[in-house]
């Protein structure tokens, strides 16, 4: 290890919490899926160095399946933009509260 | 040396997070996140994971943000307004960025690959990847396969262009 596993999780750790901030702040639906993704990142940190803290190849492993699993989150929201945007012509988050939520 | 590489580097990654998601135009927003996701394959690279590195480069700042600039680009989201302030202001805090980044590459391809300073401990080959991968998490590979596959089916069954309309006006 280059350096403590406490250090590597504070760093994991704030960009988990600025792509928090900016899922539920921000009220562009880009925005928000740009900080999801920030989070996904900051999860893929994490578990990097806890493979090579464990020095096991699971970690690793897992963050390749994250990597499938955003893309396939990012293919299918990315297509609802675009549908919501023909639906209502903005990607205001705000819009969409067809059910009263 | 490594440590203080990784400290550089993660400073970096904040740094380029933080201004994206700061950022009120979306395309301005994107391209600080492929400076912080490359920062962050550097990270991975010297806490010894070279194979997700590469990947890292690859898929996410390659496709994922290239396919958010697309949409970005085909629904006109980017504000075409007139910024304020000196121009220097719009592209300095990116050149830095990508200065920062390219300086720290080619530190990292000077050090020594296989001397004893700034090298990752803990080098996990191809072979033990794809042995790990294909044996031992065989069964979670097909898994994902086919949720790649139910992806790409719900992509498509959502950004259909005339399917539903047709049908809503037969009817």
């Amino acid at each position: 290890m280059i350096v403590p596993i406490e250090h590597i999780l504070m760093v994991s750790g704030a960009m988990f919490i600025m792509g928090l901030a900016c899922v539920l702040a921000r009220r562009n639906l880009i925005m928000i899926l740009i900080g999801a993704e920030i989070m996904l990142n900051a999860v893929g940190l994490a578990l990097v160095g806890g493979s090579a803290l464990w020095q096991q190849v699971d970690g690793q492993i897992f963050v390749i399946f994250l990597m499938a699993m955003t893309s396939a989150e990012v293919s299918i929201s990315l297509a609802m933009v675009v549908y919501l945007r023909k639906r209502k012509g903005t990607v205001n988050a705000d819009a969409f509260n067809g059910m009263q939520g | 040396m490594a440590s203080a590489l990784f400290y550089i580097l993660s400073a970096t990654a904040l740094v380029a997070t933080a201004l994206c998601i700061t950022r009120r135009n979306p395309v301005h927003a994107v391209i600080y996140l492929v400076n912080a996701f490359f920062a962050l394959a550097l990270l991975f690279y010297l806490l010894g994971a070279p194979l997700v590195a590469a990947w890292e480069v690859i898929i996410y700042a390659g496709a994922i943000m290239v396919l958010f600039l697309f949409i970005i680009m085909m629904l006109e989201l980017a504000p075409d307004q007139d910024l304020k302030g000196p121009g220097w202001l719009r592209w300095g805090p990116v050149v830095a960025l990508t200065l920062v980044l390219v300086s720290c590459t080619l530190l990292l391809v000077a050090a020594d690959p296989g001397g004893a300073d700034g090298v990752p401990r803990y080098y996990a080959s191809p072979r033990v990847f794809g042995y790990a991968l294909f044996k031992e998490y065989a069964l979670a590979v097909e898994i994902v396969s086919f949720q790649l596959l139910f992806a790409a089916v719900g992509a498509f069954y959502v950004g259909r262009t005339d399917g539903g309309s047709r049908r809503r006006s037969e009817s």
